[in-house]
C-alpha cells in the first residue's frame, strides 16, 4: 500500500443546490429567499501529491478549497471524479481512509466546555488510541506548539482562538495521520503561534513522514512552507507547480526575485486574495 | 517528540467496544460540565411526578373514588410520570446525536473519526440509557416520601426487566427521531421533540389508552412506550411474573430486533445523503 501516492485527484467536481427546497412549499417560504441554482464549486479538479511533500491550495475566498478538503476527508461525496488515499478510495474505502487522514478545519470545532484533555482523549479514542497513548502523547504535542500544560486542563471555551487552533493541531497529529489536511491552520494566529505552527507543520514532515495538504491565505506562509501549490479559482485549478515555477509562470521577463506570491495569485486568479470569488451557475450540464 | 515506531496508524487496534466507550465517556464529561442543567431537570422531574400524582389524592378527597381505587391511581400516575421521565431522557439525549455536535461544531470531526456508525450509536444509546436511570431513580428516591405507597405486592423484578428490554425499542426510536436534524439542519430538533410528544400522546402515559379516540389508539399499538408502560404497571400494580409478562416482553423485542437496525441503516442512509448534498455542516 506505501507504494501508492499519499492521495491521487481525478476530474473530482462538486456541484450544491438545485435540489428542491420543501421549504418553498410553506407558505412564509414562498417569498424568503430565491432558491438557489445549483452551484459548481469544485470543478474537474486533478492532482496528485507525492510522499513527504507539502502540498499547498490556494485561492480566493470561495474558490472552493474547504470543499475539496471536505470530499478528500470523506465528509462530503463527489458528484464526479475519484480521490485515492494510498490507493484507497475515499467514497468506497471510506472507513480505511479515515483512519489514514486527519484535518485541522479552519474553525477549531471542539467541545467548548470540556478541556482540552479530555477532547483529545475523545478525539484519539475513537482513532483507537487508548487513554494512556493520549495522556502521554499530548502533553509533549501541546508544549511543542508553545502551550502550557495548565491550558489544557482549562474549559476550551476559556481558551484563546489561537490556543484553540494549537489544540486542534495537537488533535490532528495525536492520531499520526499518514496524510495530515490543514485547512487554513494559522489563520487567526499572532506572529509568533503561527511560527509555532509553521515549523510544527515541517517537523512533522520531517518526523513523522507524514504527508501534508495545506491551504492558507498567507502567501509568505505558502512559499515557505509548501514543496508545490495548486492555484484554485471557480473550483477549477488554474496553475499547479513549485513557487519558482509558478513565479516563472507570470515572470514575463521580469527577474524572478521581484516577483512576489501575491503577485503570482492576482495574475494567476485574476483577483486580490481577499476578494470573493462567485462561484458559476451551473445550468442544465456545464 | 513521537517517534516512528509510534507512527503506525492506530486503528484495528482497538476493539468495537472500546470505540462505543468513547462515546460514553464523552457525554459523562459533557454531562458533569452541565450540571446544572441535570439539577435542572432532576428538579422538573420531582416536579412534575409530584404534580401529576396529586391529582390521584385530590380524586380520592373529592370522594369520586374508594380508598383502593385512590392508591391504585396513586401508583397507576407515579408510574406514569417515572416512566415517562426515564423514557424521555433516554429519547433527549439520543435523538440530540447530531443537534448538539451541529451546536457545539464538532459534527465533522465526529464523523471523520474511523468508528463505524453503528458503534458510534450504540455508545449513544448506552449513556442515554444510563443517565435515564440516574435521573429517574433519584426522581423516584425524592418523590416516595410524598405518599404513603404500599409495594407490598411489587415485582420489581418484572418491571426491571421490562425496562431492559424496552430500553432497546426507545433507543431504536430515538436513533429514528435523531436522523430528522439529519435531514433538516434547520427544523429538525424540532420534529424530533414531536416525535416525543406524539409518542407521549399515544402510550397511555397518565391514562389507559383505552379512553383514546379509536383511531388514535391504532398508533398505541405501534408505540413500544405502551407495552412498556402495561409491562411494569402489571409487575408493580399487579404483581405479575416476568413469565405472565412474556407477551409483553415479546412485542418489545420484537421492537427493539426492528427498530434498532432500523435506526442505525436510516441514519446511515441520512449520513450519506448530507454528505451528497452539503447538509452535514457549511462553514469555513
Ligand atoms: N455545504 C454547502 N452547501 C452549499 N454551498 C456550499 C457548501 N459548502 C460550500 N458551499 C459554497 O461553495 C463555495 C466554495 O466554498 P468553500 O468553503 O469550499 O470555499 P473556500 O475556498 O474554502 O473559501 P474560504 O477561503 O473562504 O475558506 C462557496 O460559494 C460556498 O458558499
Ligand atoms: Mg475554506
Amino acid at each position: 500500500m506505501m507504494d501508492e501516492l499519499p492521495l491521487t485527484a481525478a476530474g473530482v467536481a462538486k456541484t450544491f443546490g438545485g435540489g428542491f427546497d420543501y421549504g418553498r412549499l410553506l407558505p412564509w417560504g414562498r417569498n424568503g429567499r430565491a432558491a438557489e441554482g445549483p452551484r459548481r464549486v469544485v470543478d474537474d479538479v486533478s492532482f496528485e501529491i507525492r510522499r513527504r511533500e507539502i502540498f499547498g491550495v490556494i485561492g480566493a475566498n470561495g474558490s472552493g478549497k474547504s470543499t475539496l478538503i471536505r470530499i478528500i476527508s470523506t465528509l462530503l461525496l463527489p458528484d464526479a471524479g475519484e480521490v485515492r488515499i494510498f490507493g484507497l478510495d475515499v467514497v468506497r474505502d471510506t472507513m480505511r481512509v479515515r483512519a489514514l487522514i486527519n484535518r485541522v478545519s479552519a474553525d477549531p470545532s471542539f467541545f467548548r466546555n470540556m478541556n482540552a484533555l479530555e477532547n483529545l482523549l475523545f478525539f484519539g479514542k475513537v482513532y483507537g488510541l487508548s487513554g494512556r497513548d493520549v495522556r502521554e502523547r499530548s502533553p509533549r504535542i501541546l508544549a511543542r506548539l508553545g502551550l502550557d500544560w495548565e491550558q489544557a486542563l482549562e474549559p476550551m471555551s476559556h481558551l484563546s482562538r489561537g490556543q484553540q487552533q494549537k489544540v486542534a493541531v495537537a488533535r490532528a497529529l495525536l492520531t499520526s495521520p499518514v496524510l495530515m489536511l490543514l485547512d487554513e491552520p494559522t489563520t487567526g494566529l499572532d506572529p509568533r503561534s503561527k511560527r509555532d505552527v509553521q515549523s510544527f507543520v515541517r517537523e512533522v514532515r520531517e518526523e513523522h513522514d507524514a504527508t501534508i495538504l495545506l491551504t492558507t491565505h498567507d502567501m509568505e506562509e505558502a512559499e515557505l512552507l509548501c514543496d508545490r501549490i495548486a492555484f484554485l479559482s471557480g473550483g477549477r485549478i488554474v496553475a499547479e507547480g513549485t513557487p519558482v515555477e509558478l513565479r516563472r509562470m507570470v515572470a514575463a521577463g521580469r527577474p524572478l526575485d521581484e516577483i512576489t506570491m501575491e503577485t503570482v495569485f492576482m495574475e494567476l486568479t485574476g483577483r486580490s486574495v481577499e476578494e470573493d470569488e462567485e462561484p458559476q451557475e451551473v445550468l442544465a450540464h456545464g | 517528540m513521537v517517534s516512528m515506531a509510534e507512527h503506525t496508524p492506530a486503528p484495528g487496534r482497538a476493539g468495537g467496544g472500546r470505540l462505543a466507550w468513547a462515546f460514553v465517556e464523552r457525554q459523562t464529561n459533557l454531562w458533569k460540565r452541565y450540571w446544572a442543567w441535570e439539577l435542572v431537570w432532576l428538579m422538573y422531574g420531582v416536579v412534575n411526578t409530584l404534580a401529576i400524582t396529586f391529582i390521584a389524592k385530590q380524586v380520592g378527597n373529592e370522594g369520586a373514588a374508594s380508598s383502593i381505587n385512590v392508591s391504585k391511581l396513586i401508583l397507576f400516575l407515579l408510574i406514569g410520570t417515572l416512566v415517562w421521565a426515564y423514557l424521555s431522557a433516554v429519547l433527549d439525549d439520543i435523538s440530540l446525536v447530531v443537534t448538539w455536535e451541529r451546536w457545539e461544531g464538532t459534527i465533522e470531526h465526529t464523523l471523520m473519526a474511523p468508528v463505524p456508525r453503528a458503534l458510534h450509536l450504540i455508545g449513544m444509546s448506552v449513556f442515554g440509557v444510563l443517565h435515564a436511570v440516574v435521573r429517574t431513580l433519584l426522581i423516584f428516591a425524592i418523590a416516595i416520601p410524598f405518599f404513603s405507597i404500599d409495594f407490598g405486592g411489587a415485582n420489581w423484578l418484572t418491571a426491571a426487566v421490562v425496562l431492559a428490554v424496552g430500553s432497546l425499542s426507545i433507543a431504536g426510536l430515538a436513533i429514528l427521531a435523531g436522523v430528522l436534524p439529519l435531514l433538516y439542519p434547520e427544523r429538525g430538533a424540532q420534529m424530533s421533540f414531536m416525535v416525543q410528544a406524539l409518542v407521549l400522546l399515544v402510550s397511555g402515559v397518565y391514562y389507559q389508552v383505552s379512553v383514546l379516540p379509536g383511531w388514535l389508539q391504532v398508533f398505541s399499538y405501534v408505540s413500544p412506550a405502551t407495552y412498556i408502560l402495561d409491562g411494569i404497571r402489571g409487575g408493580i400494580i399487579d404483581g405479575k411474573s416476568v413469565t405472565d409478562t412474556w407477551r409483553t416482553l415479546a412485542a418489545l423485542g420484537v421492537f427493539g430486533t426492528v427498530l434498532i437496525p432500523l435506526g442505525i441503516v436510516t441514519f446511515m442512509a441520512a449520513e450519506q445523503w448530507a454528505k451528497r448534498t452539503g447538509k452535514l455542516k457549511r462553514q469555513g
